[in-house]
Formats: structure tokens, sequence, C-alpha cells
């Protein structure tokens, strides 16, 4: 079943159709046959493109087979999460109120990605407006674990990371408000990276938090997750938040090694977690030791009070970017008496019970007399994160934290608990606060042989430093034995 | 409750006792090339739903970027009316509504960039403060069909066109410092000239270039405190502003006499019923839930845009009227001084300064100017400051009569032609003195008694002898030289 190219990385795949050794079209033909056979156990695609696919591999092939430049991903297939929009495609963030709308045009990063020589195969699920950590929100049915069906991927991005970690594209795009990339990439044990807040243009991102959301890629491997970062990096004009700094080079510093690098282990972040993610952190932080850096504990205090600086600042954002979903003018419409009751029976109707809860959650912070109270108090809490953080980055290059606190669990385990879903994210959201950079890399399996991540944080625009710490735990990494569902 | 219909729609009354107090919104729209925040052209008139695109349609992922030379007109707006222009950010202020794309809209609400200015109204001297002067996006257009008089409720359906979301709007708020109809008027009138001057909007109010709200309550004469106040929305000429002011005001005053009291609300304007009516009270009023726009950094214009931008704004009405009085000795009040402020209102001063400086008689450019130009504005490309010039001086210097001269005038903005030719068509060449003596002393022959009477010093009989000059002369004869030669000869 599995073709020459199925399980390759995107720098080997570029490499080989590049030097034409195997053809764009052949790579995305067998990457189109894998998800055709197996993706109906997974649903981690809302939509596959295949026509568009087979022919942008073919413009692939005629440029170099014209001698031409085919770009970093030359004929690399990847997915995209549904909430990044697609010129003519349907764009849903899996939700009902979205469903069948067409976008006249295309992200930013879309267009990278293709101008890069990217092969997208199409549009992956997601919690319904990336409200969520398990994939289970999404209108059109859960995601599934590739690595045990009876469990959740993360979310989310639960959707572009099982998609990757089943080997059905080397490389997919996903976004993170609060660990939406990273969180899934733990749980399936791939590499998931959030970069500095403005470093990829969110123009063409469907915005859940806009203050928060940032772009970024997940991969099997770090260099490839680099490379895809490197592609989708940098600054643009229709993003008035996006950094106007050069794209430093990301791939060619994940091999620099970790010598001299101060490596803090955040205190907060350890207790609380599950004795094996506990187990797994120690071990990598060993090897940092080992390959030549100096690792510490360090106490970030105030990152204690993310999750509910994060649970007022993002449906606050949240409950202002969602308002135009009303059925007026795209979308679903429920016909009412009149205007009012138009506007409510559409979006009774088309939004899930996660977002109407963070709606009204976000409409509450920001209503007069709640205001200072609420959102304000959050916004102060936001700008005490930051400077606890600073002062970390004053003693350590990066900081080093579980991505989760436990591997993933079942379908419906929290589905019921909000809260408890809630703090799947309690060490992710820190850094989406601080608008820092931070990944996510796998480190073997938990004794219930389900994946494991660590997360490596840095400062704003600390990348290098980060691609090289997690290079460093991937090289010294336990592998994750274990076999796909459909292996 | 009072019945709206008693007040009769002449404003202003006069209201016994009782002070009125106003404060103004003005919407005004940025000449700029392209809408806020997308490179959308900022063109009024075009079909609906053409001018349009994923930002100002507020699709979603699209985001917004501020457009420079809004940000540039805003702070010309701000430095001609004396505000601090300094570092400012945008809200977001959230309210539902289908001409509003993102039910949102993007505004300045904590840091506006302009505050604490103030305008000085032209003819009482009066200083107005102006509390800020902030950007905004402007939304769409709604057109509600069937039902009650064009608003939401009742109507059968509703139509939106998107054009004009995200047209680029400075909202100039004015503290409540305006004490009747007429001076709100002068406000307006005054701020719309500083608009035009500055470069910032091209002033038309019917085209919706200019939108008023005002804010009106009363008070008993005396009084320190303000009353509860209500705000009339979209107010669309000066005609409407000054009834509605006027109306408002006897309708509150009405109310408090008859033991009422007045509620806070939003009221709508009945043009053509002459009344206000309540929109919604306070207590339906929008919770806007304003917070910071994450999708758009801080504005931080820099002092040395700011000395770059004040050298770019053209003369301002005040100084464009000190330019004309000095032509008339530094007038300040009077009929004179009223016609300079007509004539820089309706933008005539440079083409009256224009042909003073070429040779004109200040008094008459300046009478022909607010009398006969203003009577026919859209004509006036027509018109240069050399052939307005050239007119003035044949009229000055009597080979027009002043009917010739108004005639002469109203055709040379219509056709563009110069006043010679113009007088050549139409027959107005002036008939020299020495032709004109020889007319009155034919005249004078043949009436010998009223002649003598009239030497005699029966003043009214010069009526008889001009018109029969007039008439001998067809029309051509300049009536101050007759007169002056009737007077010779007596």
């Amino acid at each position: 079943m599995t073709g020459s190219s199925v399980g390759l990385g995107a720098c080997q795949i570029a490499e080989l159709v590049k030097s034409k050794q195997i053809s764009a079209v052949e790579v995305t033909q067998e990457h189109l046959a894998l998800n055709e056979f197996y993706d109906s156990a997974l649903h981690s695609f809302l939509e596959i493109t295949e026509a568009a696919a087979i022919s942008t591999a073919k413009e692939i092939d005629a440029k170099i087979a014209k001698g031409e430049d085919a770009g970093l991903l030359a004929g690399v297939p990847i997915a995209l999460k549904d909430n990044l929009v697609t010129r003519g495609i349907a764009t849903t963030c899996a939700s009902q109120i979205l469903k069948g709308w067409k976008p006249p045009y295309s992200a930013t990063v879309v267009k990278k990605v293709s101008g890069a020589g990217g092969v997208s195969l199409g549009k992956t699920n997601l919690d319904e407006f990336a409200m969520g950590s398990s994939t289970e929100n999404s209108s059109f049915g859960p995601t599934r674990n590739p690595y045990d069906l009876k469990r959740v991927p993360g979310g989310s991005s639960g959707g572009s990371a099982a998609a990757v970690a089943a080997k059905f594209v080397p490389l997919a795009l996903g976004s993170d408000t609060g660990g939406s990339i990273r969180q899934p990439a733990a749980l399936c044990g791939i590499v998931g990276v959030k970069p500095t807040y403005g470093t990829v243009s969110r123009y063409g991102l469907i915005a859940f938090a806009s203050s928060l959301d940032q772009v970024g890629p997940l991969a099997r491997n770090v260099k490839d997750a680099a490379l895809l970062l490197q592609v989708i990096a940098g600054h643009d004009p229709k993003d008035s938040t996006s950094l106007v700094d050069a794209t430093p080079d990301f791939v060619s510093v994940i091999d620099h090694g970790v010598e001299g690098l101060r490596v803090g282990i955040i205190e907060e972040l350890v207790d609380g977690v599950a004795p094996m993610v506990g187990e797994a952190l120690k071990a990598s932080a060993a090897s940092l030791t080992s390959q030549g850096a100096t690792v510490e504990y360090v106490s970030v205090p105030a990152v204690a009070y993310g999750l509910s600086a994060y649970y007022l600042i993002a449906p606050a954002e949240a409950s202002s970017n969602l308002a135009r979903y009303d059925g007026v003018r795209y979308g679903l419409r429920v016909e009412g008496q009149d205007m009012n009751e138009t506007y409510v029976a559409s979006r009774t109707k088309g939004f899930g019970a996660e977002v109407k809860r963070r709606i009204m959650l976000g409409t509450f912070a920001l209503s007069s007399g709640y205001y200072d109270a609420y959102y304000g108090k959050a916004q102060k809490v936001r700008t005490m994160i930051i400077g606890s953080f600073k002062k970390a980055y004053e003693q350590f290059d990066v900081l080093l934290s579980p991505t989760a606190p436990t591997t993933a669990f079942e379908l419906g385990a929290k589905a019921a608990d909000p809260l408890s879903m809630y703090l799947s994210d309690v060490c992710t959201i820190p850094t989406n606060l601080a608008g820092h950079p931070a990944m996510s890399v796998p480190y073997g399996l938990g004794e219930n042989q389900m994946p494991i991540g660590i997360q490596v944080l840095a400062p704003a625009l600390g990348e290098a430093n980060m691609f090289r710490v997690a290079a460093a735990i991937e090289n010294d990494a336990p592998p994750i034995s274990k076999t796909l569902f459909w292996e | 409750m009072v019945d709206d219909s008693v007040f009769s729609d002449v404003a202003p009354q006069f209201l016994p006792g009782w002070e009125i107090v106003v404060g103004l919104e003005v919407h005004c729209e940025l000449r700029t090339k392209t809408k806020l925040f997308c490179g959308c052209a900022n063109s009024f008139g075009r079909e609906p739903n053409t001018n349009i695109c994923p930002v100002c349609l507020g699709l979603p992922g699209s985001l917004p970027v501020i457009n420079e030379q809004a940000v540039e007109l805003a702070v010309r707006i701000g430095l001609s009316l004396n505000c601090t222009v300094d570092e400012s950010i945008f809200h977001r202020k959230n309210y539902f509504y289908p001409d509003m794309p993102k039910d949102y809209q993007v505004s300045q609400y904590e840091k506006a960039i302009n505050e604490n200015g103030y305008l000085e109204l032209p003819l009482s001297r009066k200083i107005v403060r102006i509390e800020r002067a902030h950007i905004e996006e402007d939304t769409g257009k709604s057109t509600h069909v069937g039902g009650d008089n064009g608003r939401i409720h009742g109507a059968d359906h509703s139509l939106v066109d998107y054009n004009r979301a995200g047209i680029p709007l400075v909202e100039i708020v004015s503290a409540p410092d305006l004490r009747s109809a007429e001076e709100a008027r002068e406000y307006v009138s005054e701020l719309r000239s500083i608009l035009v001057a500055s470069g910032a909007s091209d002033g038309k109010m019917e085209e919706g270039s200019l939108r008023v709200d005002a804010n009106v309550s009363v008070r008993q004469l005396g009084l320190s405190e303000f009353g509860t106040r209500c705000e009339i929305k979209n107010l669309n000429s000066l005609r409407s502003l000054v009834r509605a002011i006027g109306y408002e005001a006897q309708r509150q005053v009405a109310l408090i006499e008859s033991g009422g009291k007045i509620i806070q609300q939003t009221r709508h304007w009945n043009e053509d019923q002459g009344v206000t009516s309540a929109m919604r009270s306070k207590e339906e009023a929008y919770d806007y839930r304003y917070f910071p726009e994450p999708d758009l950094v801080p504005l931080s214009p820099s002092s040395e845009w700011i000395t770059e931008i004040k050298g770019r704004i053209g003369l301002l009405p005040a100084s464009r009227r000190e330019r004309l009085a000095v032509l008339f000795d530094g007038v300040s009040s009077g009929s004179t001084f009223d016609q300079i402020v007509t004539a820089v209102n309706l933008g005539l001063d440079d083409l009256i300064v224009g042909s003073v400086e070429s040779g004109a008689d200040p008094r008459l450019a300046l009478a022909r100017a607010t009398n006969e130009v203003a009577g026919d504005l859209e004509k006036l490309s027509n018109l240069t400051v050399e052939k307005f010039s050239d007119l003035i001086k044949m009229e000055s210097e009597r080979k027009l009569s002043a009917t010739q001269a108004k005639n002469v005038l109203a055709q040379m903005l219509v056709s563009g032609a110069t006043a010679l030719d113009i007088a050549k068509a139409m027959g107005f060449e002036a008939l020299d003195s020495s032709v004109i003596e020889d007319l009155v002393d034919q005249v004078i022959s043949s009436s010998p008694r009223e002649w003598e009477r009239f030497s005699a010093g029966e003043d009214q009989l010069a009526g008889f002898f001009i018109g029969q000059i007039m008439k001998l002369s067809k029309g051509k004869a300049d009536g101050k030289v007759v007169t002056s030669i009737l007077r010779s000869k007596r």
C-alpha cells in the first residue's frame, strides 16, 4: 500500500522531487491514496481537494522539467487547518454556520505555501472555530488519534496533527491561540510550533482571539517544522500586527547543538502533571545536560494565572470576532419574523455549545460595569506574565515544560466537563499571552503507550535557540515504538 | 405625554425664561483616495455593492490596515481645530446591525488622535470647545422598503449597500457650548469651511459627506446645571439642524412646563413632519462593549510628520476672512463683514482677492461675488479670476451699468466666455459720456417746460428725464453718468 514517498519527511521529499528521483504527481497520488483508504477511520480531513492537488503537482513537475526553481517545498503534500481561507474551496471552521461558504480569497500563508511548491491535499478538522483541546467540538464529528482510535488527537488543530502523525501528509498548518498546535502535536507524537506573535501573517486565518492567534507548522521532525516556518514567516502588509523584522534562517541553526545554552525548567508547570509526563521532562532535561546545556529549575510565578486570564481575554475577543456570523451576508441563515429573530435563530442553530459558551463568557467579560473587573484585570495579568517571563529570560535562553499535563485521553472523557478540558492547555497558554514562541517535540511513549510532548519556550524572536534545543531533544529522544492504526 | 404635533416647525422659537444647550457630533467623510482599511476606492454614487472587497465586507479572515492618508487628513482636522494631536488607539464598538459587516465598528474611544481643541464662531466670536475629533469607519447604507417611513421597524424588507462600509470618517465632538439653533448653524457652517479649507472634506452635506447628530437639552435661565439631553440623529442639512433643534427645545420646554420629565433618549428627526420622535431610551441603549481593537496597532504620528502636515494645510477660514477684511479697513462686524463671512463660507474669497490684486474695486468685487456668483455656485468653475476682474473693472469704469454687469456675469457663469464678448453679444457696450450728453440735450430741447420746472428744483422730475434718455439710448446709457450730466446742466 505505502508508496516510496509515504513516511518520508518534507525536506527529503522536496530533494527527491527536485532531483527528479520521484515526481510531484507520484508523491501526491501516493499520499492521496493513503488518505482515501484510511481517513474514514481517522477523520482528519474535512475535504480532500484531489483534482487541485494533482494539477498543482503537475505544474511543479513541469517547472522542474524546465529547470526552474520549484521552491523549498517542491512537491511536498501539505494539509491546511480548515480555519485558513482558501479561494473557491469550502472553509468551515468546522462550524455549521460557515458550512458551504467558499471564500473569494486565500490566506497569505496558503499563498506562501503554494508559492514554495507545496501541494495542498485539503482542509483538516478542528474544534469549531478552534475552540477546544480534543477536536470533539467539530460540528462534523471528531478526529481520532492515529495511535489509538479510541483516543482524541488533541485540539484544536487535531485534524492537522492526526494527518501528519498518520503519515497522510508530511506537513500541516495549524493555528495556536492557547496551545492548539502544540497540545495536539504532543498528543499525536509529532512536532508543532507556535511562532512569535507577528512572525506569520494572520491574513486569511479566521480569527478566534486576534491578539493570541498565530499560524504555525506541524511536522514529524524538527527540521521539517523549521522548513515550513521558513516558508510562511515574514512581514505581510495586509496584517498590521505582522512584524517587519527580516526572517532568520531557522533550518540552518538546528544542528548547532546546545553547548553553553542555559535551559530553565518552569517549576510551576511541573507539579500537577501526570507522573509519566514529569518523568519524560526530567529525562529530556538530562539529555540536554549531557549534550552540553546547563539545566536548572526556575520559577515563573505569573504563569499560574495564565489560564484564568486566557479564559477572559480569548472569549472576549471571540465574542466580537464571531459577531459577523449573523445570517445576513454568508453562511447559515435561519429566517425569523424580523431582524433580531433572524440573528438569534441563525446563531442558535449555527454555533455549537462550546462556541456559545465562550461567546457568552466574552460578552459578559466586556459588559459595562464588568469590564474593569474581568477584561481589564486579565490584561493586567497578561502584562504580569510578560514581566515574569522577562525575568526568567534574563537568566535562561530557553525554558522547558511539559506540553500537556497528560497524554491523549479517550473520546468523551472530558467532553462533559469544560473546566478539565480547559486545563489541558495550562502549560501552553502563558506563551500565547506573552506573544512568545514555543514548540512541542515528542519524547517517547508513556506507560499507556501514548506519545508525550516536551515544550520548549523562548523569548520573542528566540526561535533559533528554541529550534536548537528542540533538535537536541529530538536527537536523543526515545522512539515512538508503536504502530499507527493502519500499519 | 405631550402631543408632538402641537409644535410649529418654524425654528428657532423664542422660549422666554429658558436656555437651549446644544452639543454637536459632526461626522465628516474624509477625502481620501481609498477606504480606511482597504484598497477600495472612496467614491460616491456607484452601483450598490460593486465597491467592496473581503476587508470592507468583513469576510472571515480579513484584517484591517490603516490608510495613512486618512490619518494625515484627520491630523489636518485636529490642527485646524487647535487640538492636541497625540498617540491614539482604536477600539471596537460592538453592536448588531445589518449594514455593519463585522457587527462592530472600528472607532477611537479612549485615546482619540485629536483632543481638546476649539473653534471660534466668526460673527459672535464665541469660542466653542472641541472635545475630540477621532477616526472611525463608516457603515454600509440600509434602505428599508415598505412600512413606517423608511425605518426598519415594520419594513417589508431591507436592502443593504456596503459601498460606503469602511469609508474613513472623522467625528468631531463639540462641548455643550452652543446656546441656540442659530449658533449651532453658525458652528456647523464654520466647521464645514474649516474642513474644506484644510483639504480633509468636500463638505457636501447633500451627499452625506457631513452628517450631524445634535445633543439638545434645555434649562431655566440662570441655572448652571444641565438638563437631561436627547440626541437627535442624522441631521443632513443646515435647515434640518436648525428646525430639529428648535422643535426639540420647544418639545422639552413644553414637556417640563406641563409637569413632565425629560427622558434621556435617542431621537429621530422626521424632515417631512418636522418633528423628532423617540428611537430608544437610555435603558434600551446598546452596551457597546468597547475594547481595544487587537487587529490594529497604536497610531503614533511623529512630531516631524505633524509639522510636515501643518505645512500642507491651506489658508483656514479665519485667515481668509482677515485677508478680505484688510481690503475694507480691517472691518470686523456689520454688513460688509457678514458678506466677507459668506464669501469665505462659499469659497469665493480667492476670486475676490485675486481680482482686487489685478486692480478691481474691492467693494464691487465683494458684492458681485456674494450676490451674483453665490447664486450660481455650481458654475463657479466657468469663472476665472481674470475674467471676473475684467467684468468688475468694466462696471467700475462705467462701461457697463449695474444691471448690465449682473446680466453679463450671469452669462459668464453659464458659458465661460469673457465679459467683453458677452457684453458685445448682448449689445451692452456702454455709450461714452459725449454721446450721452447729446442725448440729454435732445431730451431737454424736446421737453422745455419740464426742464424749466426741474431746473427750478422739482427733483421728482429727474426720473422723467432719466427715463427718456434711457429710452433713446436703448438702455445703453449708464444711469450714474446720466444723472451727473443732468445735475451739471441744471
